[in-house]
């Protein structure tokens, strides 16, 4: 690194949220040409950090000093302007709007006060080539593309406001690894060209092979910033959490013949899924891996009795059922929970409370006669939250007001006060900090040991290969391989993910395959 | 071509109200005794003009994510304003006639201030000021009446050659003759679709749709949102203002009917829906709106054709009228939510 002086700077920055201090007399800078990773468990201060730079809150104390120069943003347009671009986390795109459109929102090309068209829809195109998404048709709307190329539309938005600070916010969480190589190409080449990248995410492997600097911070502090290598993974954790780590994973029961919960044959759903069998044992954690989109969450929505017309049967305990919706499904019969991909949409009602939130799929339970029995209510309420270690002020509060991790916890609270045999989990620990992963790997755990059925589907290869006593690895809506106990390895996973088994010649000879990951 | 078919799909709603207009239009004039004819065209295009230019205005405040309940009542206001200004010299009905339009714009822009600086709901801000619009307009107006320059009225709902005429620039003639036998209603309804497809195509027009797509978004991406209100409301109000205008010189008085102010505003949010605009926000256009006014005015034409003796011969009495009406409105809309029969999916039902 040269010794340039600071590009972006902090001094004794602090914001306060009623009586939580977000930030606390953080100073942090950062140079041109690197890329600086910011690390911190969910509520270390991370998000206001970066809202902080991005014009989205001002502070309320402390100074912003860019190239030198004090600045102060009122609007993230005037952060913008400026040469600072944020893509957070939450998509910023307008979904009945054009990819072009999304582009091209705050550009100026005009004629006769016209926006030109077809300059938007030129720019759009060269953006999209220049992240590598030429499949994406700049007339298309963003609500009918899939949330991964979403995610990548709004890369391209970034990259079309010209920044000198790109801000990701886990801005790879939806991601499939082909579009995280393409996204990691672009911001090595932007890194060159003497930008300065201030990159969150809570996927370690990424941190380490992108970054060259990292930040951690913890309760709104900025703890430690040190270069790459200077920390080994145990410390760099233990720097976040401010505690030793200990196993990540909890320890796998040996394996042992369990009698089956759910017994799907042959199920068939449009184009999407093809086939399916799979039996799920009693207290089994059985993994749904494959590349994004292969029809694992199909799968999961179709026991949910989302999908209509499906074809094949399904038996629960043995008995043949019939799904005809969420309703039905977590009713006693059946008793099963889905834990959704999007909480902000599918999973919660943000604007309402967070007890209101955990007792509403469940509040049949708390009935009596007319009226909902509310001591019943948040006596179970409260032994959720205990449970879960939800962190919270009121009960009352909106759930909205949470951090991730602990949204994702009021919604497992949710399904868990239905007391569901069969737990559906659609990628839970997407965008959720490390110790909270922790957490979740071992109520999981705990779950399945209870004699609960778990079916997971994970992104994370990690979390297949850690906490799954099997893993069924989808292709286009089949499935393709069953892992099995010491069977499940990162190898074994990518290259059935990609079809390829690894006796064929398909396989050792084709460049894109690892033949060993580390 | 697959640009093409992207470009039905996102245009559904306009497409499906096209096609009802071309349908009950095209029954109706079949139907008439008189068969279609230049005279029956151009009535039935001033009878549809201030409906069309109340879903105009209606669609604006939609498309922000937002209703204008005061619609109706912008239009009678300067329908009353218009009754008091357009019976002078002619340099003194073009000035009535600029102040009838500034006084559309400006109603429309008190109603953007209350939902911008008062943070009010629209339904409700807009509630409020329809009842003050009505009560200055009965102030104008307590009794029906007033005086509009008979030439001026007969130019403006008549045809081109005649509003050209009344200009003192004499007819079209040559190959643009034809031109000259356009109703002025069907003119003015270009301009106004023009003045619409101009919006659209600013950054206004775009940072509108953005609002109604979403709010969030539309902030964060850098989208000027009370500018943009302001702007989507007062253009609401101009459009409202130039149905009043019209009105007025259609029925020669000014008049500051309450059920009638209100009957506007319901059929312009009707004519919205039709129209493929969603309440929601973000999706759809004036255009659709325009035909969606159209579908609502034709579907009452038929009424008058029908024959007495055919088997729907019993909605020729006035008695089931509104009944049958409200059942082919509810059809129409309908045909724009065939697609949740499709959906295999349930999940996208609610998208």
């Amino acid at each position: 690194m040269t010794e340039s002086s600071a590009f972006l700077q902090l001094r004794g920055v602090s914001k306060r949220y009623g009586g939580v201090t977000a930030l606390d007399r953080v100073d942090f800078s950062c140079d041109a040409g690197t890329i600086h990773a910011i690390l911190g468990e969910n509520g270390a201060g991370k998000s206001t950090l970066i809202k902080a730079i991005s014009g989205v809150v001002q502070p309320d104390e402390g100074e912003i000093a860019l190239q030198g120069r004090p600045v102060q943003f009122a609007h993230p347009v005037e952060a913008n302007r400026a040469g600072i671009v944020c893509i957070f986390q939450e998509l910023s795109l307008l979904p009945t709007l054009s990819v072009a459109q999304n582009i091209g929102i705050g550009q100026q090309a005009k004629r006769f006060g016209m926006l030109d068209q077809k300059a938007q829809i030129r720019k759009a195109e060269e953006l999209l080539a220049r992240v590598g998404c030429e499949d994406i048709n700049p007339r298309a709307w963003v609500r009918d593309l899939p949330l991964s190329r979403r995610q990548m539309v709004e890369i391209a938005k970034a990259l079309g406001k010209d920044p000198r600070l790109l801000i990701l916010d886990e801005a790879t969480s939806a991601l499939t690894s082909a579009d995280v190589e393409k996204v990691f190409g672009i911001l090595n080449k932007l890194r060159d060209d003497g930008l300065v990248l201030l990159y969150i995410s809570h996927r370690m492997s990424e941190i380490k092979e992108l970054s060259d600097v990292m930040s951690v911070f913890r309760n709104g502090q900025h703890i430690e910033t040190f270069p790459k290598g200077q920390h080994g993974d145990e410390e760099i954790v233990e720097l976040m959490i401010g505690r030793d780590m200990g196993h990540v994973f909890p320890t796998k029961p040996p394996a042992v013949a369990r009698p089956p919960v759910l017994q799907i044959k042959s199920l068939s759903w449009e184009n999407q899924l093809d086939d399916i069998s799979i039996a799920l044992g009693r207290g089994e954690i059985l993994g749904l891996g494959g590349l994004d989109g292969q029809g694992q969450k199909e799968l999961l929505l179709a026991l949910f009795g989302v999908l209509k017309d499906t074809a094949g049967t399904i038996e629960i305990e043995g008995k043949p059922v019939e799904i005809s919706g969420p309703q039905a499904a977590k009713g006693e019969a059946l008793s099963l929970a889905l834990v959704p991909e999007d909480r902000k949409t599918e999973g919660l009602i943000l604007s309402m409370g967070i007890g209101q939130n955990a007792s509403l799929a469940s509040l049949r339970q708390f009935r009596s006669g007319l009226r909902v029995d509310t001591q019943a209510e948040s006596r179970r309420i409260d032994e959720m939250l205990r449970r879960l270690q939800i962190k919270i002020g009121e009960v009352d509060d909106p759930v909205s007001s949470l951090s991730g991790g602990n949204q994702q916890k009021v919604v497992l609270a949710k399904w868990l006060m239905t007391n569901p045999r069969i737990l559906m989990l659609n990628d839970p620990t997407r965008g959720i900090d490390v110790g909270t992963k922790q957490e979740l790997y071992q109520l999981f755990r705990e779950l399945a040991d209870a004699g609960t059925s778990i079916l997971l589907y994970s992104t994370d290869y990690d979390e297949l290969i850690g906490l799954c006593d099997r893993v069924m690895i989808l292709y286009q809506g089949r499935i393709v391989r069953e892992l099995s106990g010491d069977e499940i390895t990162e190898t074994n996973i990518v290259a059935s993910s990609l079809n390829m088994h690894e006796n064929s010649e398909l396989g050792r000879n084709n460049p894109y395959l690892p033949s060993e990951v580390s | 071509m697959k640009d093409w078919r992207l470009y039905c799909k996102q245009n559904q709603g306009l497409l499906v109200a096209i096609g009802l207009f071309l349908f009950f239009y095209g029954s109706y004039s079949s139907l008439h005794p008189q068969g279609y004819t230049a005279a029956l065209f151009n009535q039935n295009s001033n009878e549809c003009f201030a409906l069309v230019m109340a879903a105009m205005a209606q669609t604006l405040p939609v498309l922000t994510g937002g209703l204008d309940l005061s619609v109706g009542a912008i239009l009678t206001l300067v329908n009353c304003l218009a009754s008091e200004l357009l019976g002078g010299t002619a340099f003194e009905n073009a000035l009535g006639m600029v102040a009838c339009l500034l006084a559309g714009l400006a109603c429309g822009f008190c109603n953007g201030c209350l939902v911008v600086y008062g943070r009010l709901q629209p339904i409700i801000a807009t509630l409020a000021s329809s009842a003050i619009f009505i009560g200055i307009a009965l102030f104008i107006r307590p009794t029906p009446g007033g005086h509009v320059d008979g030439d001026l009225a007969f130019a403006m709902t008549y045809d081109l050659n005649e509003l050209l005429i009344g200009l003192g620039l004499g007819g079209l003639s040559g190959p643009l003759a034809w031109c000259g036998h356009i109703p002025t209603t069907v003119f003015f309804a270009l301009l106004m679709a023009l003045v619409w497809t101009y919006f659209k195509r600013t950054q206004y027009g775009l940072e509108a749709y953005a609002i109604g797509a979403s709010s969030e978004a539309a902030f964060m991406s850098g989208v000027r949102v009370k500018r943009t209100k302001l702007v989507a409301y007062s253009l609401a109000g101009f459009f409202a203002g130039v149905g009043g205008l019209y009105l007025a010189l259609q029925t020669s008085s000014g008049n500051a009917d309450i059920p009638q102010a209100g009957a506007y505003t319901l059929n312009s949010i009707a004519a919205v829906v039709v129209g493929g605009t969603s309440l929601y926000g973000g999706m759809g256009g004036a255009i659709g709106s325009i035909f969606g006014a159209l579908v609502l005015r034709s579907v009452a034409f038929n009424f008058r054709v029908i024959d007495e003796q055919s088997a729907l011969g019993f909605l020729a009495n006035p008695l089931y009228q509104p009944l049958v009406e409200g059942l082919v409105l509810l059809a129409a809309v309908s045909i724009g939510a065939f697609w949740v029969f499709r959906v295999k999916n349930r999940l996208e039902i609610f998208k």
